[in-house]
């Protein structure tokens, strides 16, 4: 009989406490006849409050608890992609194979498949004595046909190469090199390594770079744009689109590694993601998109401790890529069903709740969270980013709850749904005047270097038009449109040409689906030109109702879906024709008001 | 210990009977308690220690005593029988015979708790399920495996419509493969004896398995009771193949039954009392409606929810509407003025017709046509706002037609009988006549070839 063989005091829902000294918190832990998996949460003498991350239905006093040593970690190492993992990074089609469409409780899973093989190339520049550090690449593998999967040495193994396996097929449990560290210790490495998911991994340092990460979608990349490595939240009401912003952004981005974490929300959502996505190309690569998308996936319906978990199981997984030199993006939806997770836990643990229930270290767990996004200079020298897009589902809708509030303070890019908006079928329900980006002056060095100088003047342009429309749009709520001076009407119908010529956009639209930069910037010129071109002709005593006659306004509206991406000759030449549909206006009113004047 | 009785309550509190000195209680067992006369009531232990265990008595702890009350632990969790004779019958929250007849027997017996459906083993709700009315299949349409809630207020007919949705939805075409299960939490006797003579009167009560716990029944028999309802759907959808629909009503008495019992054991409250969990806790419930890959059957999920106080934003309907595929919202505007079903179009939605209509599923044009009502008639409610404060004189001649758009709208699309079963090409055809109420060029959500086909253009000419 082990001597750290404990036994279970009591279940209270998720929570199991159980009297076992010297555990550790963090240290998992097996408990009960079907040995479910928990983690140490607390101590309070002999005994240990273990968070179970299964459901813990037939539990009972008495049954045993055995420590397993070690914290929840992730394996890492190629055969990730394309993969769909729960929240303790256990294949989800894996499960189904052993226990059919229900997922049976104390199930041993491997996260990465243990016959496969992958074909290794060393790195050229190593071999036997060479000095190999944390984050070191002894090599690579083509985990899918657009991603090289670099091994790396575990951070936190340093020392000299022993020996490095030749090219050739290993499976990841095959050791492919060895390094001896100063103190003598022989440290085999594997196709993949651990990783404890709540510690962040270490990198080289900080890197401020910016360069926008482009979603494709023109009111994110164009207004409230975010930085590779850079920390955004989508909060909005239920039914305001926040599950489209996201797959939109997990379609469309140009990250090398997208990871999308559904965290307690819906089954079917992620079922459509899995039966979409394996269809959809690559737009940067014209593969398939799966090759470099991961899922993870906890539901609503799964038990809420592997929930908790989940958020630091997906983004170790983002820094790993990271840390071979790519863009990660991860997007997780929910950050507030997370948030209830703790509360939950917190509640059954008694901890005094502080605002709606949540405990008080909610905001420094969510701090600390996002602060594993960022750009950084790897260990091996190379650089790479996690990016992290976190869903908020409000309670009512209500911005100033808590989970919302804390994550305002932390995210640079915050990007608001309106439920006015999604009822008017305003799609993505961006809300211009709540949604902001620290990120603007970053990002407007990169447009104005590789798409147009004038990309910061016309965004603010923009942006003033839509604020002072939704002022106006006041006045004629109290007193009709009537009240208005021709000046003020012109205003009105750019902004609604803006809204729906360039800020709405359909997920669904073949053409439109993906904006790419140039056409992002030619569509806002091109509207903008169209409301300089009246506001002149105004200027010459033209009577606004002619402009708001003009069929070129349809047209403009339209042009979204008219030009794709790759007919910026058709965009241009139409926006030199709506240029010339003026003209008539423009000779008709040239003499009555010189004449005047 | 199985089969032996305790005497060794220590308190009795909201429902719930703590029992002292009884080792290796397991979390979730099923338990028997008798009390001084005799009479046996369920238990289920929500929390076990070794000192003392906390046994939720489904049936209230209203009369029991602590010094003649015996409790029996049954080593074995909270399981149902299960067997097609389930069809036609009515029990109670755990199970028993509400109808006075034999209990059912049967070899298989399931955990009500079910276990998490793995996200891999689903598929995507798909098909149409025709349900007659023209604003659910037209704007919200519902498709097999959906779970699509009815918000609604007290006194309005969220019954009413609920049944009218099941006596016409087109499952019941396929008679032997469909089947009913009508699960109500805290209705009142007359609620759930409308069901039974609707469904008495149509033929269907031979499909239709109740699950029944009325007003006066105790609250804590709720929390089992759709779990119940939803193991004998989860059998009938998965074992026997058929396509199951499930009516939960109403989905605000279970909750606050939750509450009343998250109360008694001193879980911190989270909003207006309801607990943290409660997002969770719906969720088990709603996420068991779905398709299975691997199976032909399915669940398709109608709860019934009543706001209280026709606020949306009230932590049920909101936390419901984060889990479900959408919701049919009620008017109580449009109930007054005599509309029914009355259905508010702007905060209704179904999140997954997209994949339910269109061309090979209902007509190419739907999703279109779906948009543009929607669209004309937000448009058209703003003119209306606009109208009351400025009147109708100023109103240009579009925005008349807007106003004559939103009245037809509600009095001939919204409004229908009870009996009245419109097919969808009938929604449709009807769409595009109101549609005609408006210039072609106010249409911009449908394609000129749409407006070519179906635009009735009986000409105004429009405003040079």
């Amino acid at each position: 009989m082990s001597t750290a063989l404990g036994r279970i005091i009591e279940v209270n829902g998720p929570i199991v406490t159980v009297f076992l000294p010297q555990v550790t918190i963090g240290e998992q832990v097996r408990v009960g006849e079907l040995a479910l998996v928990g983690e140490v949460i607390g101590r309070d003498g002999g005994r240990a409050v273990v968070q179970v991350y299964e459901s813990t239905e037939s539990l009972a006093p008495g049954q045993s608890a055995v420590p397993l040593g070690h914290p929840l970690a992730a394996e890492l190492g190629p055969g990730l992609l394309g993969n769909i993992f729960d929240g303790l990074q256990r294949p989800l089609t894996e499960i189904r194979e052993q226990s059919g469409d229900r997922i049976a409780r104390g199930l041993t899973v491997a996260s990465l498949d243990r016959k496969r093989l992958w074909h290794f190339e060393p790195a050229p520049d190593l071999s036997a004595g060479s000095t190999v550090a944390g984050g070191t690449v002894i090599g690579a593998v083509s985990e899918t046909e657009t991603i090289m999967h670099r091994i790396l040495v575990p951070p936190d193994v340093n020392g000299e190469l022993v020996n490095l396996a030749p090219a050739g097929d290993y499976s990841v449990e095959q050791v492919i090199a060895q390094v001896r560290s100063r103190d003598g210790a022989v440290h085999p490495l594997r196709l993949y390594h651990r990783w404890p998911v709540r510690k962040a991994r270490p990198y080289g340092r900080r890197d401020q770079a910016g360069v926008p990460l482009i979603t494709g979608q023109r009111v994110l990349d164009t207004f409230f744009p975010l930085l590779k490595g850079g920390r955004a939240a989508v909060p909005g009401a239920f039914g305001a689109g926040k599950t489209m912003v996201q797959q939109q952004i997990a379609r469309w981005s140009n990250a090398g590694i997208m990871i999308y974490l559904g965290c307690g929300e819906r089954g079917n959502e992620l079922v459509e993601i899995l039966e979409t996505f394996p269809q959809l190309t690559d737009p940067y690569t014209g593969r398939l998109l799966m090759e470099r998308t991961l899922l993870v996936a906890n539901t609503s319906n799964m038990p809420v401790v592997a929930r908790e978990a989940s958020i630091y199981m997906g983004v170790t997984l983002a820094e790993y890529y990271r840390d071979q030199g790519y863009d990660v993006v991860m997007v997780a939806d929910s950050i507030s069903r997370w948030a209830e997770a703790l509360r939950e836990v917190a509640g059954r643990l008694e901890q005094m709740p502080v605002e709606e229930g949540h405990p008080a270290y909610l905001a420094s767990r969510l701090s600390a969270f996002y602060e594993r996004a960022g750009r950084v200079q790897t260990l091996a020298g190379g650089y790479g980013s996690v990016s992290l897009i976190g869903a908020v589902s409000p309670p009512g809708g209500d911005f100033s709850e808590p989970v919302t509030s804390h994550t305002k303070e932390i995210v640079q890019a915050f990007w608001a749904l309106s439920k006015e908006l999604a009822d008017a079928r305003h799609y993505p329900a961006i809300d211009w005047t709540e949604s902001y980006s620290g990120y603007v002056d970053a990002a407007a060095v990169w447009w104005a270097k590789n798409v147009d100088p004038r990309w910061s003047a016309h965004r603010t342009e923009a942006l003033g038009l839509l604020l002072q429309s939704d002022e106006l749009a006041r006045i004629v709520n109290l007193v009709g449109p009537e009240a208005l001076s021709p000046a003020q009407r012109w205003v009105l119908e750019a902004a609604a040409l803006l809204k729906e010529g360039l800020l709405q956009q359909s997920a669904l639209d073949d053409v439109d689906s993906f904006c790419s930069p140039e056409r992002q910037f030619a569509l806002l010129d091109l509207l903008l030109d169209l409301y300089h071109q009246g506001r002149d002709l105004l200027g010459k005593g033209v009577p606004v109702q002619r402009l708001l006659q003009l069929p070129v306004l349809g047209r403009a509206r339209r042009a979204k879906s008219a030009y794709s991406n790759g007919q910026m000759d058709g965009l241009k030449a139409f926006a030199a024709e709506m240029r010339d549909a003026f003209q008539p206006l423009s000779l008709e009113y040239a003499g009555s008001r010189e004449g005047s004047a | 210990m199985r089969g032996k009785e305790y005497r060794l309550g220590s308190a009795l509190r909201g429902g719930l009977l703590f029992v002292r000195g009884v080792p290796g209680v397991a979390l979730g067992d099923r338990v028997v308690v008798r009390d001084h006369a005799g009479h046996t009531r369920n238990g289920q232990v929500i929390r076990t220690s070794e000192e003392v265990v906390l046994v939720q008595v489904l049936e209230g702890t209203d009369g029991l005593d602590l010094e003649r009350t015996w409790t029996r632990f049954l080593e074995q969790p909270f399981e149902i029988a299960l067997s097609n004779e389930l069809m036609g019958r009515i029990f109670n929250g755990v199970g028993q015979p509400r109808d006075d007849r034999p209990p059912l027997v049967s070899s298989i017996r399931r955990n009500v708790n079910g276990s998490p459906m793995n996200p891999a083993a689903r598929t995507r709700p798909r098909e149409f399920i025709q349900t007659g009315i023209s604003t659910i299949d037209g704007l919200y349409s519902l498709v097999r495996g959906q779970k699509l809630p009815i918000f609604s207020g007290p006194g309005l007919p969220h019954n009413r419509l609920a049944a009218q949705i099941v006596r016409q939805s087109r499952i019941i075409a396929e008679r032997a493969r469909f089947a009913v299960v009508f699960a109500a939490m805290g209705v009142s006797y007359a609620d759930a004896h409308f069901f039974q003579e609707d469904f008495e009167r149509d033929g269907v009560l031979g499909n239709v398995v109740m699950y029944i716990n009325l007003a006066d029944d105790p609250p804590i028999e709720r929390l089992i009771l759709p779990r119940t309802a939803l193991t004998a759907a989860e059998y009938l959808a998965y074992d026997l193949g058929m396509h199951v629909m499930v009516i939960l009503t109403d989905i605000t008495n279970y909750a606050e039954a939750l509450r009343e019992v998250a109360m008694a054991r001193g879980d911190v409250p989270a909003r207006k009392g309801y607990p943290g969990y409660l997002y969770s806790d719906l969720a088990e419930i709603f996420e068991r409606a779905g398709r299975i890959r691997s199976r032909s059957g399915s669940i398709t999920m109608v709860p019934v929810l009543s706001m209280p106080s026709d606020d949306i934003t009230h932590p049920i309907p909101d936390l419901t509407g984060y889990i479900t595929e959408g919701q049919i919202v009620l008017s109580r505007e449009l109930h007054n003025q005599g509309i029914y079903p009355p259905v508010d179009l702007l905060p209704s939605l179904s999140r997954v017709m997209k994949d339910g209509i269109g061309a090979g599923e209902t007509r190419e044009d739907h999703p279109r046509v779906a948009n543009q009502i929607y669209a004309s008639y937000a448009r058209a409610i703003e003119v209306r706002n606009l109208a009351s404060i400025i009147g109708t004189e100023d109103l240009s001649e579009t925005d008349r037609r807007y106003l004559e758009f939103a009245r037809s709208i509600e009095t001939q699309f919204v409004t229908q009988g009870e009996n009245e079963d419109r097919s969808i090409i009938d929604t449709l055809t009807l769409a595009w006549q109101l549609l005609s109420l408006l210039p072609p060029g106010e249409l911009g959500r449908v394609r000129e070839a749409d407006l070519a086909k179906y635009h009735r253009q009986k000409q105004v000419a429009e405003a040079p």
